[in-house]
């Protein structure tokens, strides 16, 4: 089943993404070119290019403000939905111009899967009804496929020992750190290409955050995973890639050794080292 | 001040069941169930009424309801920023025209157009029920239940607004990203999550469905009957109340009005506490404006 959930695209693009700079010898997943982002007048991002590994952990720091949320919606088509956004640049995955007039943002979001800041089920669904809605959307309705996908889905989000004997309960009856993981399970029950976070782990206690960030390491066998945290050691702790932004600009973007140790930018030095932000 | 508005309205229901108790206790129980509206014989029975209000003021909501909700989604979810203040405008306005105002429009627009064109053509084709048989006067249950829906529009829209408002983002993100589109992002995030507050609006507009007078009284037939067809006419609880208090010479009959009204008062306080409760929960309970 494991094996069945990569969609062969992502195997497709490997093959076609290997034209990746001397920071990302892996395939590429993301290919972001010249990206500038305005919301009215007011211009949040600035000429960001960006190339994101595939199967592996990117993490985006940076203080409040400097634009990594906004990056991380672009990559899914999710600022579209902010009506004075305008966007100019290109941002291909796996090969495929995600803006191209041809493609429909819906189904953008169907191969990129989200996880937000805070969790948000839906609460008047059970945790089954959550964890299969994507699925149902999508027109599946085979009760014994969704039966499959919902263990599956749950077991890779590490929540399936915790709730298999109350699937019908109500999604608000568990605890921060479940609803988290059970939003996370709904994210990869659609079989996403690649899974972007918005500080998941932000509105969590020491322990779900610990729960969460062993099974971002565990996904990223499968998934291409993007990550916004605003937790330094987070970052080193789970990524291989870190890019930091300031003020809407990418300062930096390397592996996550370098980024900690040795960062070329005295700007990122300052901001790891906590000196500033 | 709540406690004042909760004096007046025990005061109200008190003085409503000192007047109606010459009839409570001649006929008890039996004036809800009794169907014989008799002042000559002195015999009473307010099932045409209650019969009467409840099914036009159900007519009304099944006709208000799909129209209020699909606007409210409209306003909230689909239409451009600039256009959802004037059309939300142009609803509320429909709220001001005055009650008898839109009765005379309905006893010499609606009812003539409703007997030439819309209730033929239900005879024609929806005959074969017992809902749509017998001859059409115009004047009807049906046509009442028409002028309750146009009434009780802008309450059910602007509350439903309201709730679907209070509808956090984060709930419509959660389905976007998910692949949904437009509408299935309305449905699964946003009506699912607000379904209990627009049912609690549909009980305000029956709560001031239910207690509507002028209007229905206008084009109802005022006839206390109980028919299946809705072409024929009824009566109700309000209009009952509003005709015959002058006529009503005797001590007996006058009684017979309080209890109508007294009726009425349970009903309609009954439907708005409820509809209070469901809506109470989504926080936007302040912003609504109180019943009737």
């Amino acid at each position: 089943m494991t094996l069945n959930s990569i969609p062969l695209s992502r195997l497709a693009g490997q093959a076609t993404g290997i034209e990746a700079s001397s920071v990302t010898p892996s395939p590429v997943a993301f290919d972001v070119r010249d990206l500038n982002i305005w919301f009215g007048s007011h211009q949040v991002l600035f000429d960001v290019a960006l190339q994101v590994p595939a199967r592996a952990v990117t993490a985006i720091i940076g203080p409040s403000g400097c634009g990594k949320s906004t990056l991380l919606r672009s990559l899914n088509r999710m600022h579209d939905l902010v009506p004075s956004a305008r966007m100019e640049g290109r941002i291909t995955l796996f090969g495929e111009d995600l803006y191209s007039k041809k493609i429909d943002p819906t189904l953008v979001r169907r191969r990129i899967g989200m996880v937000f800041q805070k969790s948000n089920p839906f609460p008047t669904m059970s945790i089954a009804e959550n964890v299969t809605v994507g699925l149902r959307l999508n027109g599946l309705r085979k009760s014994d496929l969704l039966q499959e996908r919902l263990e599956t889905s749950l077991r890779m989000a590490a929540l399936w020992d915790e709730v298999k004997d109350r699937l019908n309960a109500p999604a608000i009856s568990l605890s921060g750190g479940q609803q988290q993981r059970l939003c996370i399970a709904r994210a990869l029950a659609v079989q996403p290409e690649v899974l972007l976070m918005d500080e998941p782990a932000s509105a969590l206690d020491p322990i779900a955050t610990a729960h969460i960030e062993d099974l971002i390491l565990d996904l990223k066998k499968e998934f291409t995973i993007v990550i916004v945290t605003h937790n330094m050691q987070q970052a080193a702790r789970i990524s291989e890639h870190t890019a930091f932004f300031y003020l809407g600009k990418l300062v930096e973007f390397d592996t996550t050794t370098k980024i900690f140790t040795t960062p070329a930018q005295k700007q990122t030095e300052d901001y790891v080292t906590g000196r500033f932000g | 001040m709540a406690m004042f508005v909760l004096a007046l309205v025990v005061l109200v229901g008190w003085k409503l069941f000192q007047g109606s108790q010459l009839t409570l206790h001649k006929f008890g129980w039996r004036f809800l169930v009794q169907s014989d509206w008799d002042p000559v014989n002195e015999n009473y029975g307010a099932l045409p009424f209650i019969f009467g209000t409840f099914v036009s003021s159900i007519i009304g909501v099944l006709i208000a309801l799909p129209l209020s909700v699909g606007t409210a989604i409209y306003l909230t979810e689909l239409a451009p920023n600039w256009l959802r203040q004037p059309v939300m405008m142009l609803i509320e306005m429909l709220a001001a025209i005055p009650s008898v105002i839109l009765g005379l429009w309905g006893i010499f627009v609606m009812v003539p157009w409703l007997r030439d064109w819309p209730f033929p053509f239900l005879k024609k084709t929806l005959g074969f029920t017992p809902f749509f048989q017998g001859p059409i006067y115009g004047v009807s249950i049906l046509a009442a239940g028409i002028i309750i829906a146009i009434m009780i529009l802008p309450i059910i829209t602007s509350v439903s607004r309201e709730i679907l408002r209070s509808v956090p983002d984060s709930q419509r993100e959660a389905a976007y990203a998910l692949g949904a589109t437009r509408w299935e992002v309305t449905r699964i995030a946003v009506l699912s999550y607000a379904k209990r507050g627009i049912f609690g609006a549909t009980m305000l507009g029956l709560g001031r469905a239910l207690g509507e007078t002028m209007a229905v009284t206008m084009v109802i037939g005022n006839r206390p009957e109980i028919a299946k067809s809705l072409f024929a006419p009824g009566y109700t609880l309000a209009s009952a109340i509003a005709n015959e208090f002058s006529e009503a010479t005797t001590e007996v009959y006058l009684s017979a009005i309080f209890e109508l009204g007294l009726v009425l008062l349970l009903v309609t306080i009954v439907t708005n506490i409820v509809a209070q409760l469901l809506i109470g929960n989504f926080g936007v309970g302040k912003r609504v404006p109180a019943g009737h």
